[in-house]
């Protein structure tokens, strides 16, 4: 029962890791430009097939790097060209283009790589497990972990000790007042969304890897971003970090009692967090309430 | 204004005659009396958004959950408790209002795009539930074996289950009854409140109004249309699906509102129209019909942003 129990929470552990990414990326782009960015699942499957796509010339590494920074490139266009054009209208405008540009992504993947899924390598070293004990440990899911944990604390380093990390913070509580002091918010926001967009690539990378490749591989994972953002407080980046990790936990040890419940969960700890503290775990008070 | 007055008359008289005499003029056009029936439903449907959206303001990206229960519940009605339409549209109703009454009172101090998101993560609820719990709702494979019965009206029997025409008037009397009820809320000082709050809700506080209680009252009223839309849809085809309760739907409805013009009345039945018949046909001809439907999203937003009677408002008023 012990086991069971600690290859569940190992197990939501990683998979909650996985939301954290996501979910950041997603939160990024919320707390300044207060978009919901529906496509995020979008450019995840992008990023997951670009590192298909460039694994054959660049290797494993070479691909693991490339592909989310030309994510992130392809997310800077689209920031440039479509998401600008909603900054400061009203909330639905930008949740209905990024809900028409998520369709357009998985049709256009659907055309270039085809709708069925395809097989996905990793290097032999990583694809063992540990030691027969933790057999459910591989080396990949810890390599994947570690990549996540790396990737959020870079970010976390960026924002906290950087020019521009200070100013996307600043611009996250008041933004009007971040450009009344002479940022060009312009620039910083666009640069945000790509910041946003390559975690979201590199969770497509990660994911392929694990999950394999399908042009709806994002799917699945957009709703619980989205609850770990509410969860974890609106706002809040630890939060959102928190939030993914405790939703995954949770649904791993529901997934020991009560399987088909297990999706289920993390829907239930968001109605309770917002019937108990509304502004969620870590929100500022009076953030897009 | 009197001239306005028998103007907006002349149109109403049009849009009407248009919905009644459907079966006859639209086999010309290449259409067919059950596609008239489903627009008709999805009309509602999108009408029920736009009650929230547009006259009070509040975004809800989750309202193919209320339309799904809807669904599900008359179709649940009819297959195991009783063999009625009436009844399994009131169980349909009954269940996706009440449920999203009572989810509505959780939400209804989130504000704008936060509400859109906790509006789509609840109604995401239903859907894995639908999905999940295949002994009740077949799963995946939907909620099949049951049918609209006739109707008693005990001097005479109609017989709208298998007379397409006979359940296109049914449902357009059902879409007329929701579409008056409608229309006289809005046409009534509540209805006014709800517009006051959603030109300036500080305002409107500072007036005394209590914001949340009429979001709350608005919200639980669109979800009881909204599944009343869900309930008659399902017997269409007699048949009922998780993605119905899915929030891509939701984002279908909310664009069916966009694109008609959400400051109007009648622009969310124009924009399923038009949605529902372009996507039927361009799923016809092409593969890649959801690039179609995602450009004409995105193109919506970025230069129809009132749609498709505000454009022609706009026009007579310049």
């Amino acid at each position: 029962m012990i086991d069971l129990l600690l290859f569940n929470a190992t197990n939501g552990l990683i998979i909650g890791a996985f939301y954290a990414l996501m979910a950041i990326g997603l939160s990024l782009i919320l707390n300044l430009s207060n978009v919901i960015n529906f496509a995020h699942g979008g450019f995840l499957v992008i990023g997951a097939y670009l590192s298909y796509s460039l694994t054959p010339y660049l290797g494993f590494w070479g691909a693991l790097i490339v592909a989310p920074f030309l994510t992130a490139a392809i997310g800077f266009l689209v920031e440039r060209l479509l998401i600008r054009r909603v900054y400061g209208r009203d909330p639905l405008y930008s949740l209905l283009l990024t809900f028409g540009l998520a369709f357009i992504i998985e049709d256009g993947t659907r055309q270039i790589w085809g709708a069925l899924g395809k097989p996905t390598s990793i290097p032999a070293f990583l694809s063992k497990p540990l030691s027969y004990q933790f057999f459910f440990i591989t080396g990949y899911r810890l390599f994947m972990v570690a990549i996540v944990v790396l990737a959020i604390a870079v970010l976390f380093v960026l924002l906290r000790y950087t020019r521009a990390g200070i100013r996307v913070r600043a611009g996250t509580l008041d933004l009007e007042t971040v450009a009344a002091l002479g940022i060009n918010i312009r620039t910083l926001r666009s640069i945000n969304f790509a910041v946003g967009i390559f975690l979201a690539g590199l969770a497509g990378v990660l994911a392929s890897g694990q999950l394999g490749l399908e042009p709806t591989m994002g799917d699945g994972l957009l709703m619980p971003s989205f609850i770990a953002i509410i969860v974890g407080g609106v706002g809040s980046l630890t939060g959102t970090l928190l939030g993914g990790l405790m939703i995954g936990v949770a649904a791993g040890l529901t997934a020991v009692v009560f399987p088909s419940a297990s999706d289920a969960i993390m829907y239930v700890i968001m109605a309770v967090v917002l019937l108990v503290r509304p502004r969620g775990l870590l929100g500022e008070e009076g953030m897009l309430t | 204004m009197t001239s306005g007055r028998t103007r907006q008359g002349a149109i109403l008289a049009a849009i009407w005659a248009a919905l009644i005499f459907a079966p006859y003029w639209m086999p010309l056009f290449g259409g067919y009396t059950a596609l008239g029936t489903r627009v008709l439903a999805i009309g509602l449907g999108a009408m029920s958004v736009n009650f929230l959206l547009g006259f009070t303001g509040v975004l809800s990206f989750g309202h193919a959950a209320w339309f799904g229960l809807g669904a599900y519940g008359a179709g649940l009605c009819l297959k195991w408790v009783a063999a009625s339409t009436p009844l399994g549209l009131l169980a349909g109703t009954l269940v996706g209002g009440i449920a999203g009454g009572l989810l509505g009172a959780l939400l209804v101090r989130r504000r704008g795009i936060y509400f859109a998101m906790v509006t789509i993560a609840f109604g995401q609820v239903f859907y894995y539930i639908a999905f999940q719990w295949s002994s009740l709702t077949g799963g995946d494979d939907g909620l099949r074996g049951f049918a609209r019965q006739p109707l008693h009206l005990g001097f005479a029997t109609i017989n709208i289950l298998n007379n397409a025409t006979a359940f296109y008037y049914f449902a357009l009397l059902c879409f007329a009854l929701a579409v008056g009820i409608m229309g006289f809320i809005l046409r009534s000082p509540f209805g006014h409140t709800m517009i006051a709050i959603r030109e300036n809700e500080r305002r409107a506080r500072f007036l005394g109004i209590a914001i949340e209680l009429h979001i709350w009252i608005a919200f639980t009223l669109s979800c009881f249309f909204m599944a009343f839309s869900g309930a008659l849809y399902a017997m269409v085809n007699n048949f009922a699906d998780p993605r119905m309760l899915h929030y891509s739907l939701s984002g279908d409805f909310v664009i069916m509102a966009v694109m008609g013009g959400m400051r109007t009345f009648w622009g969310p039945l124009l924009g399923a129209v038009v949605f529902v018949v372009l996507q039927d046909y361009i799923s016809s001809i092409t593969v890649n019909w959801m690039s179609f439907i995602g450009l004409m999203i995105v193109a919506i937003v970025l230069f129809f942003p009132r749609g498709l009677l505000g454009l022609l408002r706009q026009r007579k008023t310049a």
